[in-house]
């Protein structure tokens, strides 16, 4: 078993004749938490959903824990089941409650009995602050809420990867808050991690590494204190002015 | 609770008769006149009584011919949305040939050209398979399709972000429809499933040019036996219309509370 659980092999994907992968190589070790931060329509949306192959590459291969995705033989069902993603718009299932959103997967595809799955649940529930909203529809919580229960809803299914794609930028900024710290909690307990943000608070607390992206490629890549303090390329240098001047 | 008083607004029907149903009124108006008529008028009560047994089969074929158009109509839905070319075009081919062709006419076809050719394939004499049957089946193919266009549009109209959160969490594509999707895609369509059934009991007359003796059919012989043709038509259209109207308030009232559930 190798220590490196995330590798993307020269990633290329092309959206019609555009082209929003331009060769990526990305490897990411169990335990680490990387960031990967770029102005919008860089890629790096696409990257983070090609590691559980909701978007398919044009080429190039990505492997989780040694398994090949683009093989037609691997079962895409069962890497995600280890492959937590969080959303942007939450996408929380709206007709059912927020327990039920948290063990319908632990039902359909673990094949836990319910009694089991809701214990875990809740669990889960309680490690993300808001237990006491088991009952409730997704639509009677507030965003930051519903981000939460979005993210026990991964974590129930004990993965061992977490995909977050810009998971506070639809939120309000009073409840950004609310979501980094469930979320800084769980890289302390040694979850792996890639999250697309511009959360620099996150980044400065949590992250290992940051990848910055730009125009489809990989620019640079280091420690966060040398991406946000003294980057290396001047396109790095370019973006990190406009989101850092207001 | 000391709140500021809320001034309700006098809505007596004298200032709102604009927005008074008198459309129902009219139309209750009419269906009390006939069932008066049933218990005053000899030859209406004599019509009713001969024509109403029909109902039996006219609620059959209806039901029996909408559940079936419903399982067909999700698979064509499905279908049409389907990644798999073949299957995306059977479904399509199947939608828009009985879009093409007129009901009456696809009822027609379907009862005496599609059931002996589908009998004859499997060595079944066709004449075994009954009038009801083929009006049934008939009534289904034509309903599948417009229905199908029904399920593909709820599908559709469910955010991408729903089977994507439902993907990654590692359920496969049966799953995803069944457990995520079709449960929030039914819940918008059934107003338009209620109305296709509405539209399914009217067509349902349509059974009776394979001599089926629904409403339509039993109407028909009692006016060419007796040449009572204003009776017999007067209280075929009072069957139809207590029915219908009927359903449509229930889908009203049912409407109205989904609208009030989701917000």
């Amino acid at each position: 078993m190798s220590d490196e659980i995330i590798v993307v092999d020269q990633l290329h994907k092309y959206f019609g004749s555009v082209q929003a992968v331009k060769g990526v190589d990305f490897r990411v070790k169990r335990g680490e938490v990387v960031l990967i931060v770029g102005p919008s329509g860089s890629g790096k949306s696409t990257v983070l959903r090609c590691i559980n192959h909701l978007e398919v590459p044009t080429s190039g291969a990505v492997y989780i824990d040694g398994v090949h995705l683009e093989d037609k033989k691997t079962n895409i069902n069962e890497v995600r089941a280890e492959v937590g993603m969080v959303f942007q718009q939450f996408n929380l299932f709206p007709h059912l409650t927020v327990l039920q959103n948290v063990t319908i997967a632990q039902e359909k595809v673990r094949k836990r009995s319910k009694e089991e799955a809701e214990k875990i649940a809740m669990e889960q529930l309680q490690r993300v602050g808001i237990p006491e909203k088991a009952g409730s529809y997704p639509r009677q919580l507030s965003g930051g809420q519903q981000q939460r229960v979005a993210i026990a809803r991964s974590l129930a299914m004990q993965p061992k990867i977490m995909l977050f794609d810009e998971p506070t930028s639809a939120l309000d900024p009073e409840m950004i808050k609310e979501v980094l710290d469930v979320m800084l909690d769980l890289a302390k307990a040694g979850m792996t991690m890639v999250v697309v943000t511009h959360e620099m608070g996150f980044a400065k607390a949590a992250a290992d590494r940051v990848v910055f992206m730009d125009d489809g490629q990989i620019i640079e890549v280091g420690p966060p204190e040398q991406i946000f303090g003294k980057p290396q390329h001047e396109r790095t240098q370019l973006f990190l002015s406009k989101i850092l001047a207001h | 609770m000391a709140g500021p008083e809320i001034q309700i607004p006098d809505v007596s029907w004298r200032d709102n008769w604009r927005e008074f149903p008198w459309w129902l009124v009219a139309i209750f108006g009419f269906l009390i006149v006939m069932a008066i008529l049933v218990f005053t008028s000899e030859n209406i009560r004599e019509a009713f009584l001969f024509i109403i047994p029909g109902i039996q089969l006219t609620l059959y074929i209806t039901l029996a011919g909408f559940a079936l158009a419903l399982v067909l109509g999700l698979l064509a839905g499905l279908g049409r949305i389907s990644s798999n070319a073949l299957v995306r075009n059977i479904a399509i081919t199947y939608v828009e040939f009985v879009r093409g062709v007129p009901t009456l006419v696809l009822i027609l076809t379907l009862a005496f050209v599609l059931v002996p050719a589908v009998s004859n394939a499997f060595g079944v004499d066709n004449r075994n398979v009954s009038i009801e049957l083929r009006a049934i089946l008939s009534l289904a193919i034509i309903y599948g399709a417009f229905l199908a266009e029904i399920f593909r549009a709820g599908i559709e109209s469910i955010s991408k972000g729903q089977m994507e959160a439902a993907r990654s969490l590692g359920m496969n594509y049966r799953q995803s429809m069944q457990f995520i999707i079709l449960p929030q895609a039914v819940r918008n369509i059934s107003p338009a499933l209620g109305n296709d059934f509405i539209a399914m009991l009217k067509d349902s007359s349509l059974a009776s040019v394979l001599a089926v003796r629904e409403l339509t059919q039993r109407a028909r012989l009692y006016a060419g036996s007796t040449f009572r043709f204003p009776e017999s038509y007067l209280v075929l259209t009072f069957c139809y219309l207590t029915m219908t109207i009927a359903l449509s308030l229930l889908l009203r009232w049912y409407e109205q509370r989904l609208g009030k559930d989701s917000r």
